[in-house]
């Protein structure tokens, strides 16, 4: 799924990455808490996330995550969208809460990437 | 205050790296691990050794930030390894055996309301070396030693 199709299905506003909409994100997670983001994540490439702090973008950074959604309509702060745009990063902001983006990206085809923990 | 210096010695392929964390703004921690990932991106290592090294220093520079005064850290590149070594002057580490534990955190409010204090950075660190030593006295600090391999990937 590209990121350009992400935001159209998410009705989402583009902060910065506009010329990233043709690049492909096969996986997702969707998670508040950095340090699990960092400890359990296994090549995805989409953070949906309802935190909105310099930190997010550092982790996608670490991460190689290529895109932040950012749910319930909050905006991303200044220093985000200027880390987002040193890195490469697109992000975007929904008004869907985390469960439905998550839905709706799950229902058209973005797999979550997830190893169960047995 | 964030400063790097590099000098590189070309018949050795060496590389050594210098960064001082600042204990006070937690909204900076990580900017020493994104300037190693780009230094190790133009060395043209394999992405998941750069991941491996970019992940576990950042982690240590988010504990530096949120658990000590900041510090500095010294990164050693050579033909083999990548050598990440980690120095504050914070309050140390009490019990190494629970603060290795997955899930024990001592973390504030704040640090928690920055999405961290999972209690799952150490754990996390040694997951992406392939070495890892921890010196702390409490009181005097904590100086973290990280090797992650080259040759593995
Ligand atoms: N540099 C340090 N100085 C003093 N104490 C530390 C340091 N690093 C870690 N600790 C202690 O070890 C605990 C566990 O650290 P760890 O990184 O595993 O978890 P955390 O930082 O609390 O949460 P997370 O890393 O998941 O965000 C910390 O809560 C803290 O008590
Ligand atoms: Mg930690």
């Amino acid at each position: 799924m590209t990121i350009g199709t992400i935001a159209k299905l998410l009705s989402a506003e583009i902060f910065t990455g506009e010329e990233l909409s043709e690049k492909e994100a096969r996986t997702a997670c969707g998670s508040d808490l950095m340090s699990d983001v960092l400890a359990f994540i296994k090549n995805q490439s989409v953070l949906i996330t309802g935190l909105t702090n310099s930190q997010v973008v550092r982790t996608a950074e670490m991460m190689d995550i290529v895109c932040i959604v950012i749910v319930r309509g909050k905006r991303p702060t200044d220093d985000m969208v200027q880390l987002a745009e040193e890195s490469g990063i697109a992000v975007l902001s929904t008004g869907y809460s985390l469960f439905t983006t998550c839905g709706i990206l799950y229902a058209n085809g973005l797999a979550g990437g997830d190893r169960i923990l047995a | 205050m964030l400063d790097m210096q590099t000098a590189s010695k070309p018949h050795r392929a060496k590389l050594y790296l210098h960064y001082e964390i600042d204990g006070d703004d937690f909204t900076r921690a990580g900017e020493a691990s994104s300037k190693l990932k780009q230094s190790l991106k133009q060395l043209g290592l394999s992405p998941a050794v750069i991941r491996r090294a970019a992940i576990a220093m950042y982690e240590g520079e988010i504990n530096m930030v949120a658990h000590a005064d900041g510090g500095v850290i010294d990164v050693d590149i050579d033909t083999a390894a990548i050598t990440i070594v980690m120095r504050d002057t914070g309050n140390g580490i009490e019990d190494i055996d629970a603060a290795m534990k997955e899930g024990y955190s001592t973390a504030s409010d704040e640090v928690r309301q920055m999405g961290f204090g999972a209690g799952m950075g150490l754990p996390n660190m040694k997951k992406h070396s392939d070495y890892m030593k921890i010196d702390t006295k409490v009181g005097e600090g904590t100086t973290v030693t990280m090797k992650i391999s080259i040759m593995s990937e």
